[in-house]
C-alpha cells in the first residue's frame, strides 16, 4: 500500500467512524484489510482501494470500516464498574424512577453483548424489586455483523470465562454443542441497533445510563467532546455515564462530572458546575468573594 | 503472599498453572492427585486450590469433599480447572463446595479473571 493510499483510506475510516489511523498503523491496516478483499473475491489491496477511490462502493467502505474497529469485549469488563453499577447507580436509580417506575439503559458500544448482557443480569439479579417496572436496555454498535453476534447471544467456551462468574454461567445459560447461548429471558431485555456515534442520537430517546466503554480512546479529542456533549442532551439530571478504564470526561467536555468514590463513573454537570467564564466580571466577582 | 496449592495429575499443565499463579504473586505448592492434595493441606492449609477432576488415586470431587471436612478447610477458594465442560459437572462441583469453575483449556486471563471473580486479586 502506497502512502497515498494509507492516507487516504485511514481519512476515509476516520471520517466514517472516528477512528484515528496513525501511520505507524499501516501494518493493521493491511492485516485487517486483506481478509475484506478476499471475503469480496478481490485480488489484493490494490483492487480494494480502487473500488473505493474510483467507484465510491458504499458497501466496501463500510465493511473496509467495521474491519478497522476493535471488538474485544469481555463479560463484566475489568469488574468494577458492574459492581458500583448494582450497589450505587441501580438503588438511585429505583429511587430517581420511582414516579414513573421505568428507565433505560444504552450501551452505546455495545459490540458482541457482553456488555449489555452483564448489565442485564445484574438487573435481573435484583428479582422481585422490580416488579412493576418497565426498563429497556439498548445496545448499539456501528457494526452490523458483530450486532448480529450479540443478538444471537451465543459465545465459546473462552468468550464465557472471561469475566463471567460460574454462577451467572449455570443460571442464565444454556449449552449448544461446543457453545454457550444466553437465555432468551436475557435476550429479549436487549435492544440491538446500528448506531454511529458521530451521528446525533436524539431519535434513539432519553437514558438514565449510558455505559460508553473503550470506544473514545479510538477517536481525537474534538470527537470525544462532541460525543459526550450530545449523550448528555439525552441524560436527566439523576444520569450516570460509565466510561473505559482509559477513558475520562477531565478535559474533555465540562457536561459531566467525575463522582467521588466511583472510578469511572460520571454524573450529569448543571448549571453551578459550569467552568466560571473567563470574562473579567468573573474574575472580579471571584476576587470579591474571597 | 496469598498461597495456591495446585492439583493436577499432569505434570506440564502443573507447570503452566505454576507459572501463571507466580505471575500473579502466589506462593505455589504441587500435589499430583487429590490424597497428596490432602497431606499437603493437613500439613498447611492453602489460601487458593486449583483443581482437576480426573485423576487417578482419589479425584478432585473427593478430595473437595474430605478437604472441606478438616480443621479449616472451609477457608480455601476452590477453583476447579478440568476438561468436564458441562453443566451437570459444574452443578455437582459447586455443590461441592467449589467456588469457581474453569473449563480447560485455560489461558492466563481465564486464571486471572476467575480468581479476581472468586475475591483472591
Ligand atoms: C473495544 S469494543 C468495546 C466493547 C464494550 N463496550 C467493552 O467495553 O467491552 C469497541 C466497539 O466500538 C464500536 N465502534 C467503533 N467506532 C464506533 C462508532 N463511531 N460508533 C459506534 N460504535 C463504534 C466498534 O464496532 C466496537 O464494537
Amino acid at each position: 500500500m502506497t502512502p497515498d493510499d494509507f492516507d487516504f483510506i485511514s481519512k476515509l475510516v476516520n471520517e466514517r467512524s472516528g477512528l484515528v489511523l496513525t501511520p505507524d498503523k499501516a501494518y493493521l491496516l493491511e492485516s485487517r484489510l486483506m481478509p475484506v478483499a478476499r471475503k469480496r473475491g478481490m485480488k489484493g489491496l490494490e483492487e480494494l482501494i480502487s473500488a473505493i477511490r474510483l467507484r465510491s462502493e458504499e458497501d466496501v467502505i463500510r465493511d473496509v470500516t467495521e474491519a478497522m474497529t476493535t471488538n474485544e469485549s469481555f463479560f463484566f469488563r475489568d469488574i468494577k464498574p458492574f459492581d458500583i453499577f448494582r450497589e450505587h447507580t441501580l438503588p438511585e436509580l429505583l429511587e430517581a424512577c420511582a414516579g414513573k417506575k421505568s428507565f433505560r439503559v444504552w450501551c452505546a458500544a455495545a459490540s458482541s453483548g457482553q456488555e449489555p448482557y452483564s448489565l442485564a443480569m445484574v438487573i435481573k439479579e435484583l428479582g422481585s424489586q422490580l416488579d412493576g417496572w418497565r426498563y429497556e436496555i439498548v445496545g448499539t454498535d456501528i457494526s452490523t455483523e458483530i450486532l448480529d453476534k450479540a443478538k444471537a447471544g451465543t459465545y465459546s467456551q473462552f468468550e464465557v470465562q472471561r469475566g463471567l462468574p460460574v454462577q451467572l454461567l449455570m443460571k442464565y445459560f444454556e449449552k449448544a454443542d461446543d457453545q454457550w447461548r444466553i437465555s432468551e429471558d436475557l435476550r429479549k431485555m436487549v435492544q440491538y441497533k446500528e448506531f454511529n456515534l458521530l451521528e446525533d442520537p436524539k431519535a434513539l430517546g432519553t437514558f438514565d445510563v449510558v455505559f460508553c466503554r473503550n470506544v473514545l480512546i479510538y477517536f481525537d479529542q474534538p470527537t470525544k467532546g462532541q460525543v459526550l456533549e450530545r449523550m448528555s442532551a439525552l441524560m436527566p439530571s439523576h444520569g450516570k455515564l460509565f466510561l473505559g478504564g482509559a477513558e475520562t470526561v477531565l478535559g474533555v467536555t465540562d457536561k459531566f462530572k467525575p463522582i467521588s468514590g466511583q472510578r469511572g463513573v460520571y454524573g450529569v454537570a448543571d448549571a453551578t458546575d459550569a467552568k466560571p467564564a473567563p470574562a473579567p466580571a468573573a474574575a472580579g466577582a471571584q476576587a470579591a468573594a474571597s | 503472599m496469598k498461597s495456591c496449592l495446585i492439583v493436577d495429575d499432569s505434570k506440564v499443565i502443573r507447570m503452566v498453572a505454576r507459572k501463571i499463579l507466580q505471575d500473579l504473586e502466589f506462593e505455589t505448592v504441587e500435589a499430583a492427585d487429590g490424597s497428596e492434595a490432602l497431606d499437603a493441606c493437613k500439613s498447611q492449609m492453602p489460601d487458593a486450590v486449583l483443581l482437576d477432576w480426573n485423576m487417578p488415586v482419589m479425584d478432585g470431587l473427593e478430595f473437595l469433599k474430605e478437604m472441606r471436612k478438616l480443621p479449616g478447610g472451609e477457608a480455601p477458594i476452590v477453583v476447579f480447572c478440568t476438561t468436564e465442560n458441562d453443566l451437570d459437572h459444574i452443578q455437582v462441583a459447586i455443590e461441592a463446595g467449589a467456588n469457581e469453575y474453569i473449563m480447560k483449556p485455560f489461558d492466563s486471563e481465564i486464571i486471572q479473571t476467575k480468581f479476581a471473580q472468586a475475591g483472591l486479586l
